[in-house]
């Protein structure tokens, strides 16, 4: 028993495994699951005795385990593997059950559907039935009904006809009641009504009669609103009413327009009267009140934009009796506004009226507009005659706020002409007119500022000729006005920096006043500020170039007639002055602008005081006969004179410029220079010179030398800073003194005495200037130079001449 | 003319005295005189060939003194005056002569042109333009597009004219002219006025410029202040002799300092100047 259960078992086992491996590959199969899938994840399947792999051999499998187990563990795995057995038989026998009760449940359901459908069949047919009986009904019920309803509307279109015709009978009598009671609206909307049906039936007697009753009364009643029209006493309402009706009257447009405009035009004539004479002065006190009281009314009644302020301080001046804001603002609340009501009720009668009727076809729209730009231009021209003439008595350059204020109401309020006429040249000649106002009033804050300048200007120049500056005085009075403040300050000489610096303040603070007043100009608020002109041109071209820079270029300007002045009259113009105009321009030029112009400005000061130098230099020069001049025991006395001035133009320039910097001096510059400046170099230039037989070699020589020699620009330009000022000036005066060696010939004593001058101008000079090789050069080229225009060049031993200056 | 290169000529010595011969119409001919206080002085005559754009040159012997100022005849382009310094007894005068150049410079320089340098040719004297009364020449001025019998010479402060006879060999003044005012007055230079049928003359003085009237020697305008400084300015000012308040044009393009200033005739204007510096022109 054991042995047929353990047989069958085996069997089992045999064939078990086997079944199930088929069964689950076809549920595998029929879930979609692959076999390389589950190989990749199991790699061990391939393994015959793996009982779950696809590839089991039982028999291997079997002899495997018989081979390796013992019997105990045979038996384990054989209670394991029944078990098994017995729960997957289990599993599947719930599966089939399952499945088995969902198939019946599905069954039922379909059998359900069918008797649902049976029945809703049979309801589908009686609707049906009972559709095709309604249908017949109603065609019925139509048919009948058909012959009332013709009968019906030819009733009713009789009825129409009798009542218009009745209207037509009563028209003349009606038309002669509104006139009576001048209703002429209503008369002839009513004419117009009946127009048509008169004049197409007018070949009936009957029709007729009342056509021509109709005309004589529509004929009286369109010579009643021309005596209307003509009258011109009614307001602008009633007036565009009355074109209104005529209009519908068929009267010719034309000469409705020219009606129109010229009764507006002398309503607003009346108007510039009005404004013209404000601008003539009127002497009585009453009448400028009235006026006053006048537009007091006129403003209350034109609405809130009136700022009550500006009136309070409207005292009429002599020359004009009211302000200009107020001026402005009469003109706009009497002229514009009355203006702008004449186009708007002119565009609505005549174009846009025009477009919709059937005027629109005899081109009346185009006609009116041009008339109606013609008329607009030409009291537009008058009025902004009227408001030129009334800003051009805006001379004082005081209040600027009401000024811009008055532009930008008047402005404002052509922006509304503007609106209603597109095409109109008005604002934009309003637009000019503001700002030919704005560089009118530009021009005279310049002329302002240039007047305020020269008379700083002058107060300057007598602060500056009444203690006549010495230099020491200058900067002891600078010292002691630091120290002493105010009480000494006062009367105390004023110093050359004080005096600078408030100049330059006031001038300062008038440009920044009158910009200040400029700005307002194209302050937020305003709105002719957003015109691009303003945005842009106004700003660079207005303001900038025609107020700073031409205020800068005359500045620049009167600097320079001073320092030609100073050419002219031999210095009556103080040096001081210059060097103070010099700084002003400098200023002027870092903090604010930066203008190239004012450089020009420091040349002519240095080449004034070059030319004070120089023409000493060139008198000695000049007026001494070198040829029969006695051997040098002394300087002369102009060159201590020379260093003198120079020492005392280097203080005064030192008091208002910088240091400026200047090239390293070599240790020995005071002292060893002279050995430098007679070099080897030079000697061998003097000793070329002596022999006669080697003229070109001279030539050579100094020629070579100028070409290595650094070439020396005499009117460079000059550095705002002490030391080039010095130099420019040092530059100048040892350039001349050299042209006028060139100029003469010398004996040997002569040119002895050039020698002991250059020395001593050396021993002083160079510490002026920013290299002390170009004093060495220049003062080369003069003894250089003298040498070669000596009779009898022989010059004197180093060691005379040094000891010659040193003694003097 | 515009495309070619300046033409460079070098001179031996400094020279400070240019005039253009205005009497040869064929050839563009300059007259330089040279300074030099130790060897006997030069006239160069230059010769531009504008075609090949070179220049010729000849050199005459100047052996009375260094030249300062120097004209050429407007009618005889053998004839010229210079204004010289002349050093004797350690004294130095100035002098003023008409000159002829020898009639055979020209072909002499054709046939060795090296030997012209070594032996060159020397002027001769037609007559002194001296008044001991005048003091010293600072100028000689020819009447332009006269006969070549009018020169106006300019010393101290005295303007003197003088009609040349005989060929240019007697010079007598005819006419004087003197500049009044403090201190003591010089003129430095002038020029001859070709309009007005050559009867105005311009001097300058220090930085005034004058006009004379020379048929009464009276002075008839002056421009205080011409040109700023005592020393050259670096600037070429054109005047307008109708309107002496403002210069018409300012030419400030030179960087060294002009000497002399020519004004061409008609409605161009040509400047030459002498560069000091570099003895270049």
């Amino acid at each position: 028993m054991d042995g047929e259960a353990d047989g069958t078992v085996g069997m089992s086992e045999d064939c078990g495994p086997g079944r199930r491996r088929r069964v689950h590959g076809m549920l595998k199969l029929y879930y979609g699951l692959n076999e390389e899938g589950k190989a990749a994840e199991e790699p061990e399947s391939l393994d015959p005795c793996d009982i779950n792999g696809p590839h089991f051999d039982p028999e291997l499998y079997l002899n495997k385990l018989r081979r390796e187990c013992s019997l105990a563990e045979l038996m384990d795995q054989e209670t394991c593997m029944v078990k098994q057995i017995r729960s997957l038989d289990s599993d599947m026998q719930t599966l089939v059950y399952e499945n088995y009760n969902k198939f019946i449940s599905a069954t039922d359901t379909i059998r359900k559907m069918k008797n649902d459908f049976k029945k809703m069949e049979d309801e589908m047919d009686c609707l049906s039935a009972n559709m095709a009986a309604i249908t017949e009904f109603s065609a019925s019920i139509s048919g009948t009904l058909q012959d009332q309803h013709t009968q019906i509307t030819k009733l009713s279109g009789v009825h129409t006809l009798l009542r218009k015709l009745q209207f037509l009978f009563e028209l003349p009598a009606r038309l002669n009641k509104c006139l009576e009671l001048q209703a002429y609206a209503q008369a002839v909307s009513s004419h117009r009504r009946a127009r048509c049906v008169l004049q197409q039936y007018s070949h009936l007697p009957s029709f007729k009669g009342i056509q021509d009753d109709c005309h004589a009364i529509m004929d009286k009643l369109a010579q009643e609103l021309r005596q209307k029209f003509r009258d011109g006493g009614s307001s602008a309402k009633d007036l565009s009413e009355c074109v209104e009706l005529l209009l519908q009257l068929d009267e010719p447009a034309e000469e409705l327009c020219d009606k129109f405009l010229s009764h507006a035009r002398s309503r607003l004539e009346s108007d510039l009267q009005g404004l013209e004479a404000e601008i003539r002065p009127y002497p009585s006190a009453s009448a400028v009140k009235d006026a006053s009281a006048r537009r007091l009314s006129s403003t209350t009644g034109a609405g809130s934009l009136t700022n009550n302020s500006p009136k309070t301080n409207t005292l009429p001046s002599p020359t004009s009796n009211t302000d200009i804001l107020e001026f402005i603002d009469r003109g706009c609340n009497e002229f514009v506004s009355s203006l702008c009501l004449v186009i708007t009720s002119y565009q609505e009668l005549f174009i846009n009226h025009a477009q919709t009727g059937e005027l629109a076809s005899k081109n009346i729209p185009q006609m009116a507009n041009a008339k109606l730009h013609v008329f607009v231009d030409d009291l537009a021209a008058r009025y902004f005659s009227l408001v030129e003439r009334r800003i051009q008595e805006e001379k004082g350059v005081g209040d600027n706020s009401l000024l811009v204020r008055a532009l930008d109401r008047f402005h404002r309020r052509l922006q509304a002409v503007a609106k209603l006429l597109p095409g109109s040249t008005v604002p934009n000649k309003g637009t000019e007119i503001v700002i030919r106002a704005a560089t009118e009033r530009v021009k005279q804050y310049l002329s302002a500022l240039q007047s305020f300048y020269m008379d700083s200007l002058t107060d300057v120049r007598q602060a500056l000729a009444t203690p006549r500056l010495s230099v020491a005085g200058a900067s002891v009075a600078g010292g002691g006005s630091l120290l002493g403040g105010p009480a000494s300050g006062r009367d105390a000489p004023t110093s050359l920096p004080e005096l600078l610096s408030s100049l330059s303040a006031s001038i300062l603070n008038q440009i920044k006043s009158v910009l200040a007043s400029v700005h307002l100009f194209t302050a937020k608020d305003i709105t002719f500020s957003n015109k691009p002109y303003f945005k842009g041109e106004f700003c660079s071209q207005g303001v900038r170039e025609s107020l700073v820079v031409s205020f800068i270029k005359f500045v620049c300007q009167s600097s320079r007639q001073f320092c030609e002045s100073a050419g002219d009259k031999g210095g009556s113009t103080p040096p001081a002055l210059l060097l103070l105009l010099s700084r002003l321009c400098l200023d002027y030029e870092t903090s604010t602008i930066s203008y190239i112009l004012t450089l020009t400005d420091e040349q002519f000061l240095v080449q004034v005081q070059g030319l004070i130098i120089s023409q000493m230099l060139r008198k000695s020069v000049e007026t001494r006969d070198w040829v029969n001049t006695i051997e040098p025991r002394n300087v002369r006395a102009v060159m201590k004179r020379v260093v003198e001035d120079t020492t005392s133009i280097d203080v005064q320039v030192g008091l208002l410029y910088e240091e400026g910097v200047r090239k390293a001096h070599s240790s020995d510059s005071s002292k060893r220079t002279f050995s430098v400046y007679s070099s080897s170099r030079q000697q061998a230039r003097y000793a070329a010179s002596y022999t006669p037989s080697a003229p070109m070699d001279t030539n050579l020589l100094s020629n070579i030398h100028k070409l290595f020699s650094e070439r020396i620009d005499i009117f460079s330009s000059v550095e705002f800073n002490k030391v080039s000022v010095m130099t420019g000036i040092i530059k100048i005066s040892l350039k001349t003194f050299l042209e006028c060696v060139r100029l003469r010939t010398f004996g040997r004593y002569g040119l002895q005495q050039i020698q002991v001058d250059c020395h001593y101008l050396q021993m002083y000079l160079w510490r002026f200037v920013s290299d002390e090789n170009l004093v060495h050069f220049l003062l080369d080229e003069i003894v250089g130079s003298s040498a070669h225009r000596c009779l009898d060049p022989a010059p004197m031993e180093q060691s005379v001449i040094e000891v010659i200056c040193e003694r003097g | 003319m515009e495309d070619d290169a300046p033409v460079i000529y070098g001179l031996e010595f400094q020279a400070r005295a240019l005039t253009a011969q205005t009497a040869e119409t064929d050839a563009i001919r300059f007259l330089v005189g040279t300074q030099s206080l130790k060897f006997d002085n030069q006239i160069h005559i230059i010769d531009f060939d504008d075609e090949n754009n070179i220049i010729n040159k000849n050199v005459l012997l100047h052996q009375a003194g260094e030249i300062w100022h120097i004209g050429a005849s407007p009618a005889d382009k053998a004839v010229l005056t210079t204004c010289y310094n002349k050093t004797s007894d350690s004294r130095v005068v100035s002098c003023a002569a008409v000159w002829r150049m020898p009639s055979d410079w020209e072909t002499g320089s054709h046939e060795s042109p090296d030997d012209t340098a070594h032996n060159p040719q020397i002027l001769e004297l037609l007559c002194h333009l001296d008044d001991s009364a005048h003091g010293n020449a600072a100028c000689v001025l020819w009447e332009p597009m006269g006969d070549g019998k009018r020169v106006i010479s300019l010393a101290d402060n005295h303007a003197l004219l003088w009609d040349l006879q005989e060929s240019s060999t007697q010079a007598t003044v005819s006419s004087t002219a003197t500049l009044e005012g403090k201190g003591q007055l010089k003129f430095t230079s002038g020029k001859w006025s070709p309009h007005h049928n050559c009867s105005q003359l311009a001097t300058a003085n220090d930085t005034a410029i004058r006009g004379w009237d020379l048929r009464t020697m009276s002075q008839i305008y002056c421009i205080e202040n011409a040109h700023g400084q005592l020393v050259h300015d670096c600037k070429v000012k054109f005047w307008d002799v109708r309107n002496v308040q403002e210069p018409v044009k300012t030419l400030e393009e030179h960087s060294h300092w002009l000497v002399n200033c020519k004004g061409g005739r008609g409605g161009g204007v040509h400047l030459l100047h002498l560069d000091l510096q570099n003895n270049h022109f």
